[in-house]
């Protein structure tokens, strides 16, 4: 909620801090959960303990009774339209007679302390006839099953067919995977704050990756019109996905507008687990015929999404599982059916990496095993078969920029291994750690490969843009930026980005962030790694109109043409320097909005598959080294070493933050994140039991970052979030077969799937 | 929610009396996480911090007095050698910031099976002193005051003032299952110890059965093959097949369960394994000190 202002002269290309980092680390940066406004209530949520029930009724009275109570709400109370859901309106915001997962919300409470809305909330009696519920999605689509929602269980089901629909082949692998259900697990929990303005309107400061599309959900709830209910983006603590669908939104503007009073919602982290969706798990039936030479003649994929209880984005998740599921390869003949469908398990929707993680577990387990059926290395056989630039994809599109799959494969074999033990290790080096468990017994090493490809932006016809405004003035005598986006910053370093765009585009040093808020246009939603391309993009745009205003102006003051801006000096066409921009500008403010668009893509034909689905493809690859207690399946990673082409680092230390994140997260995926899910219940909803990776177990990187422009996007970027959360997963899986000898067709890979 | 805050052990011992209700805390590393999820509301808390002498350690007739409000980062830095087993199991506490709050005496009233200092106490036969106002002092082995799943032996006006561990007379060992390299709590664990002084063998196993529990018939089986083959006094390398055996016979004494951290059949196995490499590296370092 406070204005952004850094002083340093990093232009694209250099690493200037981040205006944020200093905060975060000395645990100054005021979060979503930080938010305070005086005479504030507390705003909870009461939630279905069951994962399929109708509801008879609904008693709030004991609760309206408790003092300190402010407001307790239901459905009924919803002023407009009760649907929300990014891609479907399936959700009510408060359940009305079915609950259709454990964790849907069914009331809210308002009161003057969170404690009293707690207990409050417990004293609401709703009569719940327990319904029959589907928790098997492999069962979802089958006759007499539990009907999760009115239009069937089916979600979306996508075809792809290309090439000869009866491929033979030599050589034919095949193999089942299936993929547990990863969460975000973002350290800032949902929280937010409405803010009633005495109007019949509100602002609501809120955690988000999207605050245009939340403003069109909130509105619609709440039946107001857009200028009634404005957005601003609060401190944000990670997102992943796991902010694109609403959380507390809706419910703290119902909550603000029925007390008249500012209410501030902030989940606990059990709460949170129940509160935003979570990664589809995938069960993932593959096959690939070869030559004898290892060269892919054909590929086919049975892909199998759980969407949970609601849609959230499970299409746009079927469609990249889908049209990307198959891997960087050049596969002539393709046959892929990929399906979202609905059960009564935890709604599943956004997560980094969108559909292409769970498929890459599949397609690069079944490579290895063709590699080493045709007796060709691991490494080269993706070499063999990998894209290139000019090359056609799965669904027909042409591959019009670097794909340099070869090159990042053999640049992550190519990197110094590791070390191999000799003698005694301190036990912190071993699998187990510090608890002990061996002194180097048991204690085997693998190595592993993999290579992903990911879309960056909205695909498949979505016209995906972002909006920038940007302001030059001078302030104290020096020219100052303004550049206002409502671009969420989720910690990835956008603001960094936005700032070095105007110094590089205007000659400016100082550049001041506007808080994010509704009152410009739309920057899209910070996901799908398009930020510095799509908002960078239209911040680019956004200077040039300032620039070409400014010479226009120069050029009205000095009556001479064919002016630029070179730093921050007018230069004529002969490379005189005739003003300073401070002088051009004097009292004036230059503002140029502008909305920026990237290429458009298309939505690919119903039966065949076959169309330009996607604006850029972004590519990357692992190699991972663990060591592995194969007596009791405990699992060090030793070394995980990445390659990716990122067309243009515009911030080179953020790109390798992201690349270590990402590897991090997919990391952990492969050996421990997965929320277990038990007839439809939530059986480890806290970091007690949710275990992401420690400092401990994850490694020191080496990080080879190439820069392959793409001619197509700004400054030849590609987007860099998503990759390193693909590739790494299957990287540490192939390794730990490596080490094990075993086929593990499953992550998260528990121990006993080792030792037993 | 009453909060208590003697400053005395003597006032503490007043309050639990006058309220049974009230639950002890000293790091609140336990005792805060049940409450913020809502499973346990007492009637009050009784907070130890302020009485000073439980956080002290002292030798006391030949046994460390270990005060019940000693943390495990001092375990870890000040009787890393005189308790190694205790000291290894304490390294195995969450984060460093919880081993820094976290509490011997508070991990004993807890009493979760999951415990991670439970193996180690019990490998090394330590004593709990509990005391009460109205009966004073009682001591209570430590196998004996594991009574239920996170219950103890406590009466309703007895808090725990210190533990009794003496020093051993060979070799420690303490290993921990965790699905993670840190930060994890137990899927299974399990504590060892050598008494060459007695010729006895000291068992504790964690996370696989309702209470924290030894390994009776493991520990006196190996106790009696070492006996039976004079290798107390030969210090000679283990027969084939010993430590093996032992690990087979440490599995037969748990009755884990299958849950979220795992199944009851890994637990079983790596307990077996655990026991196996315990009983191999305390002996060899057994022979290494001769």
């Amino acid at each position: 909620m406070t204005s952004t202002e850094t002083r340093t002269t990093g232009k694209i290309g250099d690493s200037p801090l981040r205006p944020d980092g200093t905060l975060k680390v000395t645990g100054e940066f005021a979060y979503s959960s930080d938010l305070w406004h005086d005479d504030m209530c507390w705003g909870v949520t009461l939630r279905s303990p069951h994962p399929h029930a109708r509801i008879h009724g609904i008693d709030v009275s004991a609760a309206l009774a408790l003092p300190g109570v402010h407001a307790v709400l239901t459905h009924a109370d919803v002023p407009g339209l009760n649907r929300v859901g990014l891609e479907h309106l399936d959700q009510p915001a408060l359940a009305e007679d079915v609950v259709r997962y454990q964790g849907e919300p069914v009331a809210l409470v308002a009161a003057d302390h969170p404690e009293t809305a707690r207990r409050a909330a417990k004293r609401i009696v709703v009569d719940y006839e327990e319904l029959p519920a589907l928790t098997d999605p492999r069962r979802a689509l089958d006759e007499g099953v539990p009907q999760v929602q009115p239009g069937g269980n089916l979600v979306r089901e996508l075809t792809i067919r290309r090439g000869d629909p009866a491929p033979q082949a030599p050589v034919v692998v095949a193999l089942d995977f299936e993929v547990g259900m990863q969460d975000q697990a973002f350290l800032g929990p949902e929280s937010g704050l409405a803010v009633p303005d005495g109007e019949g309107g509100l602002d609501l400061y809120v955690a988000t990756q999207w605050l245009h599309v939340d403003q069109q959900q909130v509105c619609r709830v709440l039946d107001l019109p857009p200028d009634r209910a404005r957005l601003h983006l609060a401190g944000v603590g990670g997102a992943f996905g796991g902010r694109e669908d609403l959380s507390i939104h809706v419910h703290a503007c119902l909550l603000a507008l029925h007390t008249g009073k500012p209410v501030k919602m902030s989940y606990a982290r059990d709460e949170s687990f129940f509160g935003h969706v979570h990664r589809h798990p995938a069960w993932l039936r593959y096959e690939f015929g070869a030559s004898e030479e290892g060269r892919l003649a054909y590929a086919k994929a049975d892909i199998l999404f759980d969407g949970g209880a609601y849609a959230s984005s499970t299409t746009a998740v079927v469609g990249n599982g889908g049209t990307l599921g198959l891997g960087p390869y050049n596969i002539p003949s393709v046959t892929v059916d990929a399906r979202g469908v609905y059960t009564n398990n935890p709604p599943c929707g956004a997560m980094r990496g969108f559909g292409c993680v769970q498929a890459a577990f599949a397609h690069e387990a079944l490579m290895d095993e063709l590699a080493d059926r045709v007796g060709v290395d691991r490494v080269e056989i993706r070499a063999l078969n990998g894209m290139r630039d000019g090359d056609l994809n799965i669904t027909g599109q042409l591959i019009d920029s670097a794909a340099p799959v070869a090159e990042l494969i053999r640049t992550v074999r190519d990197l110094p291994l590791p070390a191999s033990p000799e003698g005694e290790r301190d036990i912190r080096d071993l699998p187990g750690g510090a608890s002990n468990t061996t002194h180097g017994e048991g204690v085997v090493r693998g190595i592993g490969y993999a290579v992903t490809y990911k879309n960056v932006g909205f695909s498949e016809g979505f016209d995906d843009y972002s909006t920038a405004r940007v302001r030059l003035e001078l302030t104290g005598g020096e020219p100052v930026a303004t550049v206002h986006t409502a671009a969420a910053e989720v910690g990835q370093g956008l603001i960094t980005v936005e700032q070095q765009i105007c110094r590089t585009e205007l000659g400016v040093d100082r550049v001041v962030v506007h808080p994010k808020n509704t009152f410009v246009g739309s920057g899209g939603s910070t996901s799908a790694s398009r930020q510095t391309y799509v908002t960078g993009g239209a911040v680019k745009a956004a200077c040039e109109a300032v620039r070409a205003a400014v010479l226009r102006l120069a050029s009205a003051r000095l009556g001479v043409g064919g002016l630029r801006l070179d730093g921050d000096k007018i230069v004529s066409a002969s490379g005189e320097v005739l003003a300073s921009l401070a002088d051009v500008l004097g009292a004036e403010a230059v503002e140029e909005t502008v909305e920026w668009h990237h290429r458009p893509t298309e939505e690919i034909d119903p039966e065949t598959g076959q169309g330009n689905a996607h604006v850029q493809y972004a590519f990357s690859a692992h190699r991972a080294v663990v060591d592995v207690d194969v007596e009791l399946g405990l699992v060090k990673v030793v070394a995980l070493d990445t390659a990716q082409d990122v067309g243009k680092a515009i911030n080179p230390d953020a790109v390798v933050g992201q690349i270590q994140g990402g590897s991090a997260q997919g990391m952990g995926l492969a050996l421990m994140e997965e929320i277990v899910v038990t007839d439809g219940k939530v059986r480890n909803p806290s970091f007690t039991d949710y275990l992401i990776p420690t400092i401990l177990d994850m490694p020191p990187m080496q990080v080879k970052v190439l820069e392959y422009a793409d001619p197509h996007a700004p400054y030849g970027v590609r987007g860099v979030g998503e990759p390193p959360t693909i590739s790494s997963g299957p990287a540490v899986a192939a390794a730990i077969r490596a080490a094990t000898g075993k086929a593990l067709r499953r992550v998260p890979v528990r121990p006993e799937h080792i030792t037993l | 929610m009453d909060f208590l805050a003697p400053s005395t052990w003597a006032e503490a011992l007043a309050a639990k009396a006058e309220r049974p209700d009230a639950l002890p805390v000293a790091g609140g590393t336990d005792v805060m996480v049940e409450m913020n999820f809502d499973h346990r509301r007492p009637g009050a808390l009784l907070d130890l911090t302020r009485v000073a002498p439980l956080g002290e350690w002292a030798f006391d007739d030949g046994r460390v007095r270990l005060g019940a409000g000693v943390t495990y980062a001092r375990v870890i830095a000040e009787l890393g050698s005189t308790l190694p087993g205790l000291a290894m199991a304490s390294r195995t506490v969450g984060s460093p910031q919880i081993r820094n709050r976290g509490t011997v005496g508070g991990n004993l009233g807890a009493a979760s099976p999951a415990g991670d200092s439970h193996p180690a106490l019990l490998a090394a036969d330590a004593v709990v002193e509990v005391e009460s106002a109205a009966r004073g002092v009682r001591h209570v082995p430590v196998a004996d005051f594991y009574t239920g799943v996170k219950r103890n032996a406590l009466e309703q006006d007895e808090l725990i003032s210190a533990v009794l561990i003496a020093p051993p007379s060979g070799p420690q060992q303490f290993c921990k299952i965790g699905t993670r390299n840190a930060m994890v709590i137990a899927v299974s664990a399990f504590g060892f110890a050598l008494h060459p002084d007695r010729r006895a063998v000291g068992t504790g196993i964690g996370s696989a059965a309702p209470t924290p529990r030894r390994a009776t018939d493991a520990a006196a089986f190996l106790a009696g093959e070492l006996e039976a083959a004079g290798l107390w006094e030969s210090r000679a390398a283990l027969p084939e097949g010993l430590a093996a055996e032992f690990g087979r016979k440490v599995r037969d004494a748990a009755a884990p369960i299958d849950d979220v951290r795992g199944t009851a059949a890994y637990r079983l196995h790596t307990l077996s394994v655990m026991a196996r490499r315990a009983a191999t590296w305390a002996w060899d370092e057994h022979r290494r000190a001769a």
